[in-house]
């Protein structure tokens, strides 16, 4: 399993530049959200929260056919079904390899792009804390999405089909823990809420994602 | 008369065949008289003039659509579990009826929403959770068309039904939290206080009867063109191999 989550992190750190393109991306969105809705301070201010959650989720969904598909084409992926460790471990490793490649930078980035956004000072713990909580769950879901549609040829445009429905609740409660941290209103329940996802999805959704890598390789 | 028996097709085949025209008939009656009675025997509101008359179409409407899909995951359960290949067909064949049925709750409820409210569309919470419930339609329906291979679309559309029933209820409470209703409660119910008065309900019971009436024969009638498509293909396949 540590052997698994070390590989895949060391392919993505490696090939292809997968790391930094979702966290180009997420910059990228950012920068054209001023563009489009124009410079005032207050108005980009109000919907920043909104603005760096989408921006997050379509950053990560950017990279999620990259969990199986590699592996689906070369074989790999069959060796692993035979391996000895459970497959519904191999889908919370490449999971867990995602969130650290993915969801963590874009973590780690979000508040140097709030202050871009010109986001209240208010907003800044909970936007980072709120993103450390929720992209988790972004990462596990992806990985049940990019499961379904491994076996397809062109399966980019229907895996943000399937998966952008499934990250609606957890875009709620995040951005709206957000908004309510820079309102000043208590901001457990949506924290509490989004939490829950995240447990929710990383307890039920591996064996989701096993179910259907088992399918597409029969 | 158990549901395994019509996991053979033929045996399908052969009571639908039969309880088809009755189906039909009896939808297209209830239906009648339902809209017949609602459109042109009960009195305008007070309130809301003649516009409340769509009330006919779209409650019906709205409850189909959210009960089509609760069809579609008991369907995909019986296949995941029992291998039941007629239950999965008529999954696949409800899809596109829950879809249609949630396009017209949508749009009657724009149509009553712009007179009534000033505006076709507000981020209600019942109105994006049945926008949510559309774009989840359309995933599932999108995932059976991508893949080639029968029995593996009929697996991975039915997980995808499984996670996605639990998502969209997820949704269905995550959207109250994020915005304050515009939409009026339940119009009806056995024991609120406000519901629709009894001049309105009757005639909205029977309009339900039979767009559930009408689903029923769109499915066996989807679901006996797929049961035919598939022998069709076997058919070619056949003489492909001969």
């Amino acid at each position: 399993m540590t052997a698994l989550l070390l590989r895949d992190l060391t392919l993505a750190l490696r090939a292809g530049g997968g790391f930094g393109l979702s966290l180009a991306f997420f910059l990228i969105v950012t920068v054209l959200v001023p563009f489009g809705v124009g410079p005032e301070g207050g108005v980009l201010g109000r919907i920043a929260p909104g603005i760096l959650w989408v921006g997050a989720l379509l950053a990560c969904l950017l990279s999620l056919d990259r969990i199986f598909a590699l592996d689906y084409e070369d074989g790999t992926l069959d060796l692993m079904a035979t391996a000895p460790i459970p497959l519904e471990t191999v889908t919370a490793t490449k999971a867990l390899a995602h969130w650290l490649t993915t969801g963590l930078p874009l973590t780690l980035a979000a508040p140097a792009l709030g202050v871009l956004l010109n986001l209240p000072t208010a907003g800044f713990s909970w936007l980072t804390l709120s993103l450390a909580v929720g992209t988790p769950a972004l990462s596990m879901i992806g990985a049940f999405g990019a499961a379904l549609t491994v076996g397809l040829k062109r399966g980019g445009l229907l895996l943000s089909l399937l998966v952008l429905p499934l990250y609606i609740p957890t875009l709620i409660f995040g951005a709206d823990c957000v908004r309510r941290g820079v309102e000043g209103l208590p901001t457990t329940t949506p924290l509490l809420m989004l939490l829950g996802i995240t447990l929710g999805s990383v307890a039920i959704l591996p064996f989701a994602a096993a179910a259907a890598i088992r399918v597409n390789l029969r | 008369m158990s549901i395994w028996e019509y996991a053979n097709p033929k045996k399908f085949m052969q009571t639908s065949a039969w309880a088809l025209p009755w189906v039909t008939g009896l939808a297209v009656l209830t239906l009648i008289t339902g809209l017949v009675w609602g459109f042109f025997f009960t009195p305008d509101d007070f309130r809301m003039g003649s516009t409340v008359k769509i009330i006919y179409i779209h409650v019906p409407a709205a409850i189909m659509a959210t009960g089509t899909w609760f069809m579609m995951l008991a369907a995909s359960l019986i296949w995941l579990i029992r291998r039941h290949h007629v239950s999965v067909l008529a999954a696949k064949a409800a899809a596109p009826v829950g879809t249609t049925m949630t396009l017209i709750g949508l749009f009657t409820g724009a149509i009553w929403g712009q007179p009534m409210w000033g505006t076709w569309w507000a981020w209600d919470p019942r109105l994006t959770a049945f926008l949510i419930l559309f774009l989840f339609y359309l995933g599932y329906m999108a995932l059976w068309e991508a893949i080639e291979d029968p029995d593996t679309a009929a697996d991975l559309t039915s997980v995808l039904c499984l996670v996605g029933s639990v998502f969209a209820i997820i949704s269905r409470y995550a959207v109250l939290f994020w915005n304050q209703g515009l939409h009026q409660g339940s119009s009806l119910s056995m024991d609120a206080e406000e519901h629709v008065s009894d001049v309105y309900a009757w005639p909205l019971w029977v309009a339900i009867v039979g767009f559930g009436l009408l689903f029923v024969s769109l499915v066996l009638i989807r679901t006996r063109t797929e049961i035919r498509s598939r022998r069709l293909r076997a058919l070619e396949a056949r003489e492909r191999m001969a």
